[in-house]
Parts: structure tokens; sequence; C-alpha cells
């Protein structure tokens, strides 16, 4: 069952950024196109997520343990840390580059476009050399790939 | 603002909402893109199932949204494989540095006002902001 579950929260998901538009890189760098044709849609997109989620996740948490599990993966870090920084700009430079996040990236998939799966493979690659590098630093780190991966 | 689409974006942000709220209300899961990919790839995952499920169904939504007759379009990328593979680069690894992407910390972060994803946000919308301003318009070709 929760992976029924799963899959159809995955097939929402997809039509929820496909019915936006954020599917295409091209909406997204016109929303982050300040200085340029400004498309606010995106903030549109997030402001009406939250608008769902702010209620539905205070009603899961109240709620306590899932319907089809016995226990809820909320985040429990609060720290602002020096990694969380530095990978998010990371990860923004990327984004602003072509205009993928990993959602509509791995969605796009299914348009067959060489160059989206040329950029998974890429962002694959990344997150591989992210947790081996993770593996050699000092024990630290260890714990804070656990925590770090519990963020979303 | 000639491309704003209010309407369909509230939709669509809509739907995404409900999908971070199902996921966690049935599974106990947070709707994190980066977090679910990178635990399908990483070794020390036991519970590969639920995120294969959620990532198929991902991919799998533009093909039935087609069946009814919804056009997906197809992407407009980069034309050079050197920005589109670094940028793959980046997004892969500082998303897992982050510890989240705008999935993770833009949506279900912020929705349980955590200061961290908050922060997140802020500073990858910001970065990719500049990078924009400065591919567009400083060094645009």
């Amino acid at each position: 069952m929760p992976i029924i579950a799963a899959l159809l929260c995955g097939l929402i998901f997809g039509w929820g950024l496909l019915i936006s538009g954020m599917m295409q890189p091209a909406k997204v760098l016109g929303f982050l196109d300040i200085f340029g044709a400004w498309d606010p849609s995106l903030a549109v997109v997030m402001t009406a997520a939250l608008a769902v989620s702010v209620p539905g996740f205070a009603l899961a948490k109240r709620r306590g343990r899932p319907i089809l599990g016995t226990q809820s993966a909320w985040p429990t870090r609060t720290d602002i840390d020096q990694p969380l920084v530095i990978g998010s700009v990371l990860f923004g430079v990327g984004w602003g580059l072509v205009g993928l996040c990993p959602g509509p990236a791995l969605e796009n998939l299914a348009t067959l476009s060489p160059r989206v799966i040329g950029f998974v493979a890429a962002m694959a690659a990344g997150m591989v050399l992210h947790d081996a590098w993770q593996k050699r630093s000092p024990p630290i780190r260890d714990e804070r790939t656990l925590a770090a991966a519990a963020d979303g | 603002m000639a491309n704003f689409t209010p309407i369909s974006a509230a939709i669509g942000g809509g739907l995404i909402g409900l999908s971070a709220v199902l996921l966690m209300l049935l599974t106990g899961r947070i709707a994190g893109i980066s977090g679910i990919f990178g635990g399908c790839l990483s070794f020390g995952t036991t519970d590969k199932a639920w995120r294969v499920a959620f990532l198929a169904g991902l991919i799998l939504a533009p093909l039935t949204a087609g069946a009814i007759g919804y056009a997906v379009p197809s992407p407009q990328m980069p034309s050079s494989w050197i920005v589109v593979i670094a940028a793959g680069l980046l997004v892969g690894f500082g998303t897992r540095l982050g510890g989240g992407c705008t999935s993770g910390h833009g949506i279900c972060g912020i929705a349980r006002l955590s200061a961290r994803s908050i922060t997140a946000t802020v500073i990858f919308m910001v970065a990719a902001i500049v990078v924009v301003a400065l591919t567009h318009h400083v060094f645009a070709g």
C-alpha cells in the first residue's frame, strides 16, 4: 500500500509541475530573470503549494503516525551551518545555468531529450560524488550525512 | 509580464502541495525530490521501494497527460553540453550538501516553518537570480 501511495503522490507532483509550466526550463528562467521580461508564475506556484502544505503539514503533525506506516520521518535539524549555505549556493548556480531543479529534471526524462538525460546523469554523478566525499571525511560527517538527507 | 500564467500556476502549485501533504499523511515521508533520488543512488539506503515508486509516478505523469491530450512541451536546454553537465553536477552535489532542493526546502521545509529551509531557499533563489542576471544581461552573447 505505501508503494502505491508513493506512486500516486509522484503522479500528482508531476501533474502539478506539468500544469504549472514548471517542467519547462524557459519558464523557470523567466522567473529568475528579474532584470528581463520577468514572469512571476513560479512565485504563484510556491504560494499555492504552501497554501495547501502549511495546513496539511500541521494536520499531519497533529495526527502523529502516518496512515500507512508506523513512524513519520520529520526532519529534525534546525541549525544553519556551512554545508547548508555552500550547498544551497552551488545548487542555485546550477539551477540558474539551465533552469532545471531535480523534480522537473527527472520528470523531463519522459521527453527523452538527450540533454535532459545528460543533465540527470551529471546530477546523479554529483550526488554520488558528494556521498563518496562525505565518507572520506572525519566521522562527524557521517552524522551530518544522515541528518542532511532528512531535510528532503 | 507577458508570460505570466497565474491560474495554471496556482492549480499546479496546489497539486504539488497536495502531493507533499498526502505523502506525509499516508507514508510519513517528506516530498523532497533530491532526497528521494539521492536515497535511490546510495548503497546504504534500505527503503528504496517507495522512492522508486514516487519517481516512477513523477516520470509517468507527462505520459498520462499526453494520453488525455495534454501537450507536453519539449524542454529548451542550453546548446552547450559543457553547461548542461556542469549545471547537473552542481545541482546534484549542491542539493546533497545543502540537504534539499526546491521541493524539500522550498515547499516542505517552509511549510514546516523551518528557519533552516527558509535560509536555504533564500540562498539558492538569490544565487540562481545572480547567475541568470550575469548570463542573460552582463555576459549575454
